[in-house]
Protein backbone atom coordinates (compact mmCIF):
# COMPACT_ATOMS: atom_id res chain seq x y z
CA UNK A 1 0.00 0.00 0.00
CA UNK A 2 2.76 2.03 1.47
CA UNK A 3 4.32 2.06 -2.42
CA UNK A 4 1.36 3.51 -4.08
CA UNK A 5 0.73 6.40 -2.10
CA UNK A 6 2.31 9.63 -3.75
CA UNK A 7 2.65 11.73 -0.63
CA UNK A 8 3.02 15.53 -1.33
CA UNK A 9 3.51 17.97 1.45
CA UNK A 10 1.42 21.37 1.83
CA UNK A 11 2.18 24.07 3.42
CA UNK A 12 0.53 27.39 3.95
CA UNK A 13 2.02 30.04 5.62
CA UNK A 14 0.56 33.72 5.97
CA UNK A 15 -1.68 36.35 8.04
CA UNK A 16 -4.49 34.46 9.86
CA UNK A 17 -7.72 34.69 8.05
CA UNK A 18 -10.99 33.26 7.92
CA UNK A 19 -11.21 30.22 6.04
CA UNK A 20 -7.94 29.57 4.98
CA UNK A 21 -8.30 25.30 5.84
CA UNK A 22 -11.63 25.46 3.88
CA UNK A 23 -10.39 26.93 0.87
CA UNK A 24 -7.45 24.69 0.73
CA UNK A 25 -10.12 21.44 2.00
CA UNK A 26 -12.32 22.54 -1.17
CA UNK A 27 -9.56 22.11 -3.82
CA UNK A 28 -7.64 19.15 -2.18
CA UNK A 29 -11.65 17.20 -2.25
CA UNK A 30 -12.09 18.67 -5.59
CA UNK A 31 -9.62 16.93 -7.10
CA UNK A 32 -9.48 13.84 -5.19
CA UNK A 33 -6.58 14.46 -2.87
CA UNK A 34 -6.65 12.62 -0.06
CA UNK A 35 -5.64 14.36 3.29
CA UNK A 36 -3.54 12.18 5.59
CA UNK A 37 -3.05 14.32 8.54
CA UNK A 38 -2.82 18.66 9.16
CA UNK A 39 -0.97 20.48 12.00
CA UNK A 40 -1.71 23.63 12.09
CA UNK A 41 -0.27 26.77 14.72
CA UNK A 42 -0.61 30.31 14.93
CA UNK A 43 2.62 31.80 15.90
CA UNK A 44 2.32 35.84 16.26
CA UNK A 45 -0.75 35.63 13.84
CA UNK A 46 0.99 34.24 11.21
CA UNK A 47 -0.90 30.86 10.53
CA UNK A 48 1.52 28.25 9.91
CA UNK A 49 -0.04 24.72 8.39
CA UNK A 50 1.43 21.52 6.89
CA UNK A 51 -0.72 19.25 5.38
CA UNK A 52 0.11 15.39 4.12
CA UNK A 53 -1.64 14.35 1.43
CA UNK A 54 -1.83 11.34 -0.97
CA UNK A 55 -2.42 12.24 -4.77
CA UNK A 56 -2.36 8.68 -5.75
CA UNK A 57 -5.94 8.84 -6.88
CA UNK A 58 -5.61 12.68 -8.57
CA UNK A 59 -5.63 12.21 -12.27
CA UNK A 60 -3.53 15.82 -11.90
CA UNK A 61 -0.03 16.18 -12.71
CA UNK A 62 2.19 17.22 -9.91
CA UNK A 63 3.57 20.71 -11.32
CA UNK A 64 -0.67 21.51 -12.17
CA UNK A 65 -1.64 21.19 -8.47
CA UNK A 66 1.48 22.96 -7.12
CA UNK A 67 1.11 25.99 -9.70
CA UNK A 68 -2.93 25.98 -8.84
CA UNK A 69 -2.88 25.63 -5.02
CA UNK A 70 0.00 28.26 -5.45
CA UNK A 71 -2.55 30.62 -7.25
CA UNK A 72 -5.03 29.94 -5.08
CA UNK A 73 -2.99 30.79 -2.06
CA UNK A 74 -2.05 34.38 -4.08
CA UNK A 75 -6.63 34.69 -3.85
CA UNK A 76 -6.32 34.07 -0.44
CA UNK A 77 -3.26 36.43 0.45
CA UNK A 78 -0.99 33.00 2.10
CA UNK A 79 2.10 31.03 0.27
CA UNK A 80 0.86 27.50 -0.54
CA UNK A 81 3.97 25.73 -1.45
CA UNK A 82 3.30 21.77 -2.84
CA UNK A 83 6.48 19.79 -2.14
CA UNK A 84 6.85 16.02 -2.84
CA UNK A 85 7.47 14.45 0.51
CA UNK A 86 11.10 12.79 0.03
CA UNK A 87 13.00 15.76 0.65
CA UNK A 88 11.67 15.82 4.64
CA UNK A 89 11.92 12.36 4.91
CA UNK A 90 15.74 12.25 3.67
CA UNK A 91 16.81 15.06 5.60
CA UNK A 92 15.47 13.95 8.94
CA UNK A 93 15.25 9.95 8.76
CA UNK A 94 17.98 7.98 8.67
CA UNK B 1 5.60 10.62 10.25
CA UNK B 2 7.53 13.74 9.00
CA UNK B 3 6.44 17.13 11.71
CA UNK B 4 5.93 20.83 11.24
CA UNK B 5 8.56 21.44 12.97
CA UNK B 6 10.85 19.43 10.11
CA UNK B 7 8.95 21.15 7.42
CA UNK B 8 9.36 24.18 8.68
CA UNK B 9 12.84 23.58 9.20
CA UNK B 10 14.04 22.21 5.89
CA UNK B 11 11.77 25.32 4.21
CA UNK B 12 13.58 27.82 6.34
CA UNK B 13 16.82 26.20 5.10
CA UNK B 14 15.90 27.19 1.40
CA UNK B 15 13.72 30.09 1.49
CA UNK B 16 16.38 32.18 4.31
CA UNK B 17 19.24 30.37 4.42
CA UNK B 18 20.48 29.78 0.94
CA UNK B 19 20.09 26.18 0.83
CA UNK B 20 20.20 25.07 -3.17
CA UNK B 21 21.48 22.38 -5.07
CA UNK B 22 24.63 23.81 -6.43
CA UNK B 23 24.51 22.16 -9.92
CA UNK B 24 23.75 18.40 -11.49
CA UNK B 25 26.61 18.03 -13.71
CA UNK B 26 26.15 15.62 -16.38
CA UNK B 27 29.50 13.38 -16.97
CA UNK B 28 29.73 12.73 -20.83
CA UNK B 29 32.80 10.25 -22.64
CA UNK B 30 33.45 11.52 -25.95
CA UNK B 31 35.97 8.82 -26.33
CA UNK B 32 33.61 7.40 -29.18
CA UNK B 33 33.74 10.41 -30.81
CA UNK B 34 37.24 10.33 -32.03
CA UNK B 35 37.80 10.64 -35.91
CA UNK B 36 41.43 11.43 -38.08
CA UNK B 37 38.75 13.57 -39.54
CA UNK B 38 38.00 17.32 -38.26
CA UNK B 39 34.59 17.40 -39.53
CA UNK B 40 33.85 14.38 -38.27
CA UNK B 41 35.17 14.46 -35.63
CA UNK B 42 33.31 17.54 -34.02
CA UNK B 43 29.85 16.16 -36.05
CA UNK B 44 30.37 13.39 -33.65
CA UNK B 45 30.39 15.77 -30.33
CA UNK B 46 27.79 17.78 -31.21
CA UNK B 47 25.74 14.77 -32.17
CA UNK B 48 26.49 12.78 -28.70
CA UNK B 49 26.51 15.84 -26.55
CA UNK B 50 22.80 17.09 -27.66
CA UNK B 51 21.57 13.91 -27.91
CA UNK B 52 22.45 12.81 -24.37
CA UNK B 53 21.77 16.10 -22.49
CA UNK B 54 18.80 16.93 -24.33
CA UNK B 55 16.82 16.64 -21.23
CA UNK B 56 18.68 18.17 -18.85
CA UNK B 57 17.62 21.31 -17.83
CA UNK B 58 14.00 20.50 -18.12
CA UNK B 59 14.68 17.53 -15.42
CA UNK B 60 16.65 19.42 -13.35
CA UNK B 61 13.42 22.02 -13.56
CA UNK B 62 11.23 19.63 -12.57
CA UNK B 63 12.86 18.26 -9.53
CA UNK B 64 13.62 21.59 -8.01
CA UNK B 65 9.90 22.13 -7.99
CA UNK B 66 8.50 19.16 -7.23
CA UNK B 67 11.01 19.30 -4.50
CA UNK B 68 11.30 22.83 -3.31
CA UNK B 69 14.83 23.19 -4.12
CA UNK B 70 16.48 25.27 -6.09
CA UNK B 71 18.36 23.12 -8.53
CA UNK B 72 20.78 26.47 -9.79
CA UNK B 73 22.80 24.92 -12.38
CA UNK B 74 23.03 22.26 -15.10
CA UNK B 75 25.79 21.75 -16.75
CA UNK B 76 28.05 19.37 -18.65
CA UNK B 77 31.74 17.63 -18.36
CA UNK B 78 33.33 15.77 -21.16
CA UNK B 79 36.38 13.47 -21.83
CA UNK B 80 39.48 15.75 -21.80
CA UNK B 81 39.62 17.09 -25.07
CA UNK B 82 43.65 16.49 -25.66
CA UNK B 83 42.37 13.13 -25.41
CA UNK B 84 39.45 13.33 -28.32
CA UNK B 85 41.43 15.70 -30.71
CA UNK B 86 44.53 14.47 -31.07
CA UNK B 87 43.96 12.59 -33.70
CA UNK B 88 41.93 15.15 -35.85
CA UNK B 89 43.51 18.45 -34.83
CA UNK B 90 46.75 19.43 -36.49
CA UNK B 91 47.53 23.12 -34.75
CA UNK B 92 45.71 24.97 -32.04
CA UNK B 93 43.37 26.49 -34.28
CA UNK B 94 42.01 22.83 -35.00
CA UNK B 95 41.31 22.56 -31.19
CA UNK B 96 40.30 25.56 -30.91
CA UNK B 97 37.05 24.60 -33.28
CA UNK B 98 36.42 21.42 -31.29
CA UNK B 99 36.01 24.22 -28.27
CA UNK B 100 33.22 26.25 -30.56
CA UNK B 101 31.40 22.90 -30.90
CA UNK B 102 31.05 22.38 -27.61
CA UNK B 103 29.98 25.81 -27.24
CA UNK B 104 27.14 25.72 -29.72
CA UNK B 105 26.33 22.38 -27.89
CA UNK B 106 26.09 23.99 -24.60
CA UNK B 107 23.76 26.59 -26.02
CA UNK B 108 22.04 24.44 -27.74
CA UNK B 109 20.96 21.86 -24.39
CA UNK B 110 21.08 24.90 -22.34
CA UNK B 111 24.12 24.38 -19.83
CA UNK B 112 25.27 27.45 -18.59
CA UNK B 113 28.61 25.70 -18.42
CA UNK B 114 30.87 22.71 -20.18
CA UNK B 115 33.66 21.59 -19.00
CA UNK B 116 36.77 19.47 -20.19
CA UNK B 117 38.53 21.63 -22.13
CA UNK B 118 41.63 19.43 -20.39
CA UNK B 119 44.85 18.18 -20.73
CA UNK B 120 46.22 15.55 -17.98
CA UNK B 121 49.85 16.34 -18.08
CA UNK B 122 51.50 15.23 -14.31
CA UNK B 123 54.11 13.02 -15.67
CA UNK B 124 54.59 14.56 -19.37
CA UNK B 125 52.81 16.42 -22.38
CA UNK B 126 51.66 14.86 -25.59
CA UNK B 127 52.11 16.58 -29.08
CA UNK B 128 48.13 16.77 -28.58
CA UNK B 129 48.71 17.78 -24.96
CA UNK B 130 50.46 20.89 -25.54
CA UNK B 131 48.77 21.66 -28.48
CA UNK B 132 45.53 21.85 -26.78
CA UNK B 133 47.14 24.30 -24.19
CA UNK B 134 48.36 26.17 -26.64
CA UNK B 135 45.26 26.78 -28.17
CA UNK B 136 43.53 27.70 -24.62
CA UNK B 137 43.84 31.65 -25.07
CA UNK B 138 42.04 31.55 -28.40
CA UNK B 139 39.11 29.08 -27.32
CA UNK B 140 38.39 30.83 -23.95
CA UNK B 141 38.23 34.18 -26.37
CA UNK B 142 35.79 32.95 -29.03
CA UNK B 143 33.82 30.79 -26.44
CA UNK B 144 31.42 31.85 -23.77
CA UNK B 145 30.18 28.69 -22.13
CA UNK B 146 33.86 26.58 -22.00
CA UNK B 147 35.74 25.93 -19.15
CA UNK B 148 39.23 24.44 -19.47
CA UNK B 149 41.58 22.67 -16.91
CA UNK B 150 44.69 21.24 -17.01
CA UNK B 151 46.20 18.85 -14.18
CA UNK B 152 49.91 19.44 -14.08
CA UNK B 153 50.94 17.43 -10.79
CA UNK B 154 49.67 14.68 -8.51
CA UNK B 155 51.05 12.96 -5.43
CA UNK B 156 51.84 9.46 -7.62
CA UNK B 157 53.88 10.98 -11.06
CA UNK B 158 55.26 14.27 -9.13
CA UNK B 159 54.87 18.09 -10.86
CA UNK B 160 55.65 18.08 -14.96
CA UNK B 161 57.42 21.70 -13.90
CA UNK B 162 57.39 21.95 -17.96
CA UNK B 163 53.59 21.98 -18.26
CA UNK B 164 53.68 24.47 -14.93
CA UNK B 165 56.10 26.63 -17.27
CA UNK B 166 53.82 26.65 -20.18
CA UNK B 167 50.63 27.35 -18.01
CA UNK B 168 52.06 30.79 -16.33
CA UNK B 169 52.55 31.94 -20.00
CA UNK B 170 49.27 30.60 -20.81
CA UNK B 171 47.22 32.27 -17.59
CA UNK B 172 48.86 35.10 -18.93
CA UNK B 173 47.84 35.09 -22.60
CA UNK B 174 44.26 34.22 -22.02
CA UNK B 175 43.99 37.09 -19.37
CA UNK B 176 45.25 39.68 -22.65
CA UNK B 177 43.26 37.51 -25.20
CA UNK B 178 40.00 38.45 -22.80
CA UNK B 179 40.98 41.63 -21.49
CA UNK B 180 37.94 43.49 -22.67
CA UNK B 181 36.04 41.17 -20.38
CA UNK B 182 37.91 41.76 -17.13
CA UNK B 183 40.36 39.11 -17.88
CA UNK B 184 37.64 36.89 -17.44
CA UNK B 185 38.88 33.47 -19.55
CA UNK B 186 41.00 33.08 -16.58
CA UNK B 187 38.20 32.60 -14.54
CA UNK B 188 37.23 29.55 -16.28
CA UNK B 189 41.04 27.98 -16.69
CA UNK B 190 42.17 26.02 -13.63
CA UNK B 191 45.25 24.16 -12.95
CA UNK B 192 45.06 21.16 -10.46
CA UNK B 193 46.90 18.39 -9.12
CA UNK B 194 45.44 15.13 -8.50
CA UNK B 195 42.37 16.40 -10.21
CA UNK B 196 39.39 14.21 -9.41
CA UNK B 197 37.75 12.11 -12.39
CA UNK B 198 33.90 13.18 -11.41
CA UNK B 199 33.95 16.74 -10.28
CA UNK B 200 30.99 18.41 -10.77
CA UNK B 201 31.71 21.39 -10.23
CA UNK B 202 33.31 24.58 -12.36
CA UNK B 203 35.68 25.43 -13.99
CA UNK B 204 37.57 22.71 -13.06
CA UNK B 205 34.53 19.49 -13.83
CA UNK B 206 36.08 16.82 -16.52
CA UNK B 207 34.64 13.23 -16.76
CA UNK B 208 37.63 11.49 -16.53
CA UNK B 209 38.71 8.49 -18.64
CA UNK B 210 38.20 6.10 -15.33
CA UNK B 211 34.26 7.07 -15.87
CA UNK B 212 31.54 5.16 -17.50
CA UNK B 213 30.01 6.51 -20.84
CA UNK B 214 27.56 8.79 -19.33
CA UNK B 215 26.85 9.74 -15.20
CA UNK B 216 25.19 12.24 -12.83
CA UNK B 217 27.18 14.06 -10.14
CA UNK B 218 25.75 16.88 -8.18
CA UNK B 219 27.16 19.12 -5.82
CA UNK B 220 25.24 20.38 -3.00
CA UNK B 221 25.60 23.42 -1.33
CA UNK B 222 24.75 25.29 2.20
CA UNK B 223 27.36 27.71 3.10
CA UNK B 224 24.26 29.74 4.77
CA UNK B 225 22.44 26.61 6.57
CA UNK B 226 25.88 25.99 8.30
CA UNK B 227 26.25 29.78 9.42
CA UNK B 228 22.79 29.77 10.90
CA UNK B 229 23.18 26.55 13.01
CA UNK B 230 26.38 27.59 14.62
CA UNK B 231 25.04 30.89 15.09
CA UNK B 232 23.00 29.05 17.86
CA UNK B 233 25.73 27.41 19.96
CA UNK B 234 28.45 30.60 19.92
CA UNK B 235 30.80 30.34 22.99
CA UNK B 236 30.15 26.58 22.79
CA UNK B 237 33.07 24.33 23.19
CA UNK B 238 34.77 22.94 19.88
CA UNK B 239 32.49 19.70 20.68
CA UNK B 240 30.03 21.12 20.63
CA UNK B 241 30.81 23.26 17.42
CA UNK B 242 31.84 20.10 15.27
CA UNK B 243 29.29 18.20 16.33
CA UNK B 244 26.83 21.04 14.93
CA UNK B 245 28.35 21.93 11.81
CA UNK B 246 28.40 17.56 11.33
CA UNK B 247 24.38 17.53 11.66
CA UNK B 248 24.54 20.31 9.54
CA UNK B 249 26.55 18.86 6.51
CA UNK B 250 24.24 15.61 6.81
CA UNK B 251 21.27 17.38 6.14
CA UNK B 252 22.27 19.65 3.30
CA UNK B 253 24.26 16.02 1.46
CA UNK B 254 21.11 14.36 2.01
CA UNK B 255 19.15 16.51 -0.48
CA UNK B 256 22.22 16.15 -2.93
CA UNK B 257 22.02 12.39 -2.85
CA UNK B 258 17.72 12.38 -3.16
CA UNK B 259 18.32 15.13 -6.55
CA UNK B 260 20.84 12.98 -7.70
CA UNK B 261 19.00 9.17 -7.24
CA UNK B 262 16.13 11.74 -8.86
CA UNK B 263 18.01 12.72 -11.33
CA UNK B 264 19.65 9.53 -12.47
CA UNK B 265 16.39 7.78 -12.67
CA UNK B 266 14.83 10.18 -14.44
CA UNK B 267 17.26 10.47 -17.19
CA UNK B 268 18.35 6.75 -17.38
CA UNK B 269 22.21 7.73 -16.54
CA UNK B 270 23.72 5.57 -13.91
CA UNK B 271 24.62 8.12 -10.59
CA UNK B 272 27.92 9.03 -10.05
CA UNK B 273 28.74 10.95 -6.75
CA UNK B 274 27.45 13.32 -4.39
CA UNK B 275 30.26 16.36 -4.29
CA UNK B 276 29.61 17.62 -1.09
CA UNK B 277 31.11 21.40 -0.45
CA UNK B 278 30.32 24.25 0.96
CA UNK B 279 30.35 26.69 -2.01
CA UNK B 280 29.80 30.44 -1.83
CA UNK B 281 28.30 32.90 -3.85
CA UNK B 282 28.14 36.48 -3.67
CA UNK B 283 24.81 37.07 -2.40
CA UNK B 284 24.32 37.43 1.28
CA UNK B 285 24.59 34.86 3.69
CA UNK B 286 26.09 32.50 1.44
CA UNK B 287 29.73 32.90 2.56
CA UNK B 288 32.02 30.01 3.75
CA UNK B 289 34.20 33.46 5.27
CA UNK B 290 30.88 34.34 7.44
CA UNK B 291 30.93 30.40 8.98
CA UNK B 292 34.50 31.35 9.86
CA UNK B 293 34.13 34.52 11.53
CA UNK B 294 31.26 32.69 13.50
CA UNK B 295 33.85 30.01 14.65
CA UNK B 296 35.41 33.16 16.42
CA UNK B 297 37.26 34.84 13.76
CA UNK B 298 37.49 39.15 13.59
CA UNK B 299 37.98 38.16 9.96
CA UNK B 300 39.47 35.48 7.55
CA UNK B 301 42.78 36.21 7.55
CA UNK B 302 43.29 36.79 10.89
CA UNK B 303 45.85 33.67 13.27
CA UNK B 304 43.92 30.70 13.56
CA UNK B 305 41.99 30.72 10.31
CA UNK B 306 43.77 28.02 9.05
CA UNK B 307 42.48 25.94 12.58
CA UNK B 308 38.89 26.96 11.68
CA UNK B 309 39.16 25.82 7.66
CA UNK B 310 40.51 22.69 8.89
CA UNK B 311 37.70 22.01 11.61
CA UNK B 312 35.19 23.30 9.42
CA UNK B 313 36.36 20.93 6.58
CA UNK B 314 36.72 18.03 8.00
CA UNK B 315 33.31 18.49 10.00
CA UNK B 316 31.88 18.94 6.43
CA UNK B 317 33.08 15.54 5.23
CA UNK B 318 32.10 13.72 8.52
CA UNK B 319 28.99 15.04 8.42
CA UNK B 320 28.04 14.71 4.68
CA UNK B 321 29.75 11.04 4.29
CA UNK B 322 27.24 9.46 5.79
CA UNK B 323 24.54 10.96 4.10
CA UNK B 324 25.68 10.04 0.36
CA UNK B 325 26.24 6.19 -0.52
CA UNK B 326 28.85 7.48 -2.73
CA UNK B 327 30.81 10.76 -1.98
CA UNK B 328 33.29 12.25 -4.57
CA UNK B 329 34.41 15.30 -6.57
CA UNK B 330 36.11 18.30 -4.38
CA UNK B 331 33.95 17.80 -0.94
CA UNK B 332 35.00 20.65 1.30
CA UNK B 333 35.14 23.97 1.82
CA UNK B 334 35.67 26.29 -1.13
CA UNK B 335 37.63 29.77 -0.55
CA UNK B 336 37.17 31.19 -3.73
CA UNK B 337 38.08 35.05 -3.32
CA UNK B 338 35.76 36.67 -5.74
CA UNK B 339 32.58 34.59 -5.11
CA UNK B 340 32.21 34.80 -1.48
CA UNK B 341 31.40 38.49 -0.13
CA UNK B 342 33.14 38.00 3.37
CA UNK B 343 36.33 37.23 1.80
CA UNK B 344 36.30 40.22 -0.69
CA UNK B 345 35.69 42.30 2.84
CA UNK B 346 38.59 40.25 4.60
CA UNK B 347 40.90 41.38 1.70
CA UNK B 348 39.66 44.78 1.31
CA UNK B 349 40.14 45.19 5.03
CA UNK B 350 43.53 43.93 4.58
CA UNK B 351 42.94 40.76 6.73
CA UNK B 352 43.77 38.69 3.73
CA UNK B 353 46.69 37.99 1.72
CA UNK B 354 48.03 35.78 -0.96
CA UNK B 355 50.42 33.92 1.56
CA UNK B 356 47.45 33.47 4.20
CA UNK B 357 45.58 31.87 1.29
CA UNK B 358 47.83 29.50 0.32
CA UNK B 359 48.18 28.53 3.72
CA UNK B 360 44.34 27.75 3.97
CA UNK B 361 44.97 26.08 1.13
CA UNK B 362 46.58 23.28 2.62
CA UNK B 363 43.39 22.33 4.77
CA UNK B 364 40.73 23.64 2.43
CA UNK B 365 38.79 20.96 -0.37
CA UNK B 366 40.81 23.02 -3.10
CA UNK B 367 43.13 25.93 -3.59
CA UNK B 368 43.86 29.16 -4.53
CA UNK B 369 40.54 30.07 -6.39
CA UNK B 370 39.13 33.36 -8.52
CA UNK B 371 41.71 35.78 -6.87
CA UNK B 372 42.51 38.83 -9.19
CA UNK B 373 46.02 39.64 -8.85
CA UNK B 374 48.04 42.80 -10.77
CA UNK B 375 47.86 42.76 -14.46
CA UNK B 376 51.37 42.70 -14.92
CA UNK B 377 52.35 40.32 -12.74
CA UNK B 378 54.82 38.25 -15.10
CA UNK B 379 54.67 34.56 -16.47
CA UNK B 380 57.36 33.52 -14.33
CA UNK B 381 55.73 34.45 -11.10
CA UNK B 382 52.14 32.85 -12.04
CA UNK B 383 54.44 29.56 -12.86
CA UNK B 384 55.94 29.60 -9.56
CA UNK B 385 52.08 30.48 -7.50
CA UNK B 386 51.23 27.48 -9.48
CA UNK B 387 54.06 25.23 -8.26
CA UNK B 388 53.64 26.01 -5.08
CA UNK B 389 49.99 24.77 -4.75
CA UNK B 390 50.55 22.35 -6.84
CA UNK B 391 53.79 21.03 -4.19
CA UNK B 392 51.07 21.26 -1.44
CA UNK B 393 48.79 18.94 -3.17
CA UNK B 394 51.10 16.73 -4.63
CA UNK B 395 52.91 16.38 -0.31
CA UNK B 396 49.72 16.19 1.13
CA UNK B 397 47.82 13.81 -1.34
CA UNK B 398 45.12 16.38 -2.00
CA UNK B 399 43.37 18.29 -4.90
CA UNK B 400 45.09 21.46 -5.07
CA UNK B 401 44.21 24.00 -7.92
CA UNK B 402 44.88 27.31 -9.16
CA UNK B 403 42.29 30.17 -10.72
CA UNK B 404 44.19 33.29 -10.96
CA UNK B 405 43.25 36.28 -13.38
CA UNK B 406 45.83 38.71 -14.11
CA UNK B 407 43.49 41.34 -14.86
CA UNK B 408 45.47 43.03 -17.62
CA UNK B 409 45.45 46.97 -16.87
CA UNK B 410 44.51 46.85 -13.47
CA UNK B 411 46.69 47.05 -10.27
CA UNK B 412 46.87 46.90 -6.86
CA UNK B 413 43.52 48.51 -4.92
CA UNK B 414 41.25 47.98 -8.08
CA UNK B 415 38.21 45.89 -8.55
CA UNK B 416 37.61 44.07 -11.34
CA UNK B 417 33.61 43.12 -11.84
CA UNK B 418 32.78 39.33 -13.50
CA UNK B 419 29.27 38.93 -13.00
CA UNK B 420 26.84 36.53 -11.69
CA UNK B 421 28.08 33.37 -9.92
CA UNK B 422 31.81 34.47 -10.71
CA UNK B 423 31.32 38.01 -8.35
CA UNK B 424 33.72 40.39 -8.17
CA UNK B 425 37.08 40.77 -6.36
CA UNK B 426 39.80 43.52 -5.61
CA UNK B 427 42.94 43.05 -6.77
CA UNK B 428 45.73 41.69 -4.32
CA UNK B 429 49.31 42.35 -4.25
CA UNK B 430 51.82 39.67 -5.51
CA UNK B 431 55.68 38.71 -4.33
CA UNK B 432 57.41 40.85 -6.32
CA UNK B 433 60.51 39.05 -6.13
CA UNK B 434 61.53 36.65 -8.71
CA UNK B 435 61.55 33.10 -9.42
CA UNK B 436 63.08 32.91 -13.13
CA UNK B 437 65.79 30.31 -12.83
CA UNK B 438 63.38 28.15 -11.20
CA UNK B 439 60.86 27.97 -13.54
CA UNK B 440 63.55 27.91 -16.20
CA UNK B 441 64.90 24.62 -14.87
CA UNK B 442 63.13 22.41 -17.24
CA UNK B 443 61.76 18.60 -16.49
CA UNK B 444 59.95 17.65 -13.60
CA UNK B 445 59.96 17.26 -9.89
CA UNK B 446 60.07 13.48 -9.00
CA UNK B 447 57.11 12.31 -7.13
CA UNK B 448 57.31 12.41 -3.21
CA UNK B 449 58.47 9.39 -1.32
CA UNK B 450 55.57 8.67 0.60
CA UNK B 451 54.02 8.10 -3.45
CA UNK B 452 55.69 4.45 -2.80
CA UNK B 453 53.36 3.03 -0.98
CA UNK B 454 53.00 -0.57 -2.84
Amino acid sequence: MRGTMKKTIITVVGHDTVGIIAKVCTYLAENNINILDISQTIVQEYFNMMMIVDRSASEKHFADVAEELEELGKEIGVVIKCQREEIFAQMHRI
Amino acid sequence: MINLYEVAETNKMVEQENLDVRTITLGISLLDCVDANLECCLAKIYRKITKSAKDLVKTGEDIAREFGVPVINKRISVTPIALVGGAACKNAEDFARIAETLDRAAHAVGVNFIGGYSATVSKGMTAADELLIRSIPLALSKTERVCSSVNVGSTRCGIDMDAVKLMGQIVKETAIATKDAGSIGCAKLVIFCNAPDDNPFMAGAFHGVTEGDLVINVGVSGPGVVKTAIEKVRGESFEVLCETIKKTAFKVTRVGQLVAKEASRRLGVPFGIVDLSLAPTPAVGDSVAEILCEIGLERVGAPGTTAALALLNDQVKKGGVMASSYVGGLSGAFIPVSEDQGMIDAVNAGALTLEKLEAMTCVCSVGLDMIAIPGDTSAAAISGIIADEMAIGMVNQKTTAVRLIPVIGKGVGDTVEFGGLLGYAPVIPVNAFGCEAFINRGGRIPAPIHSFKN
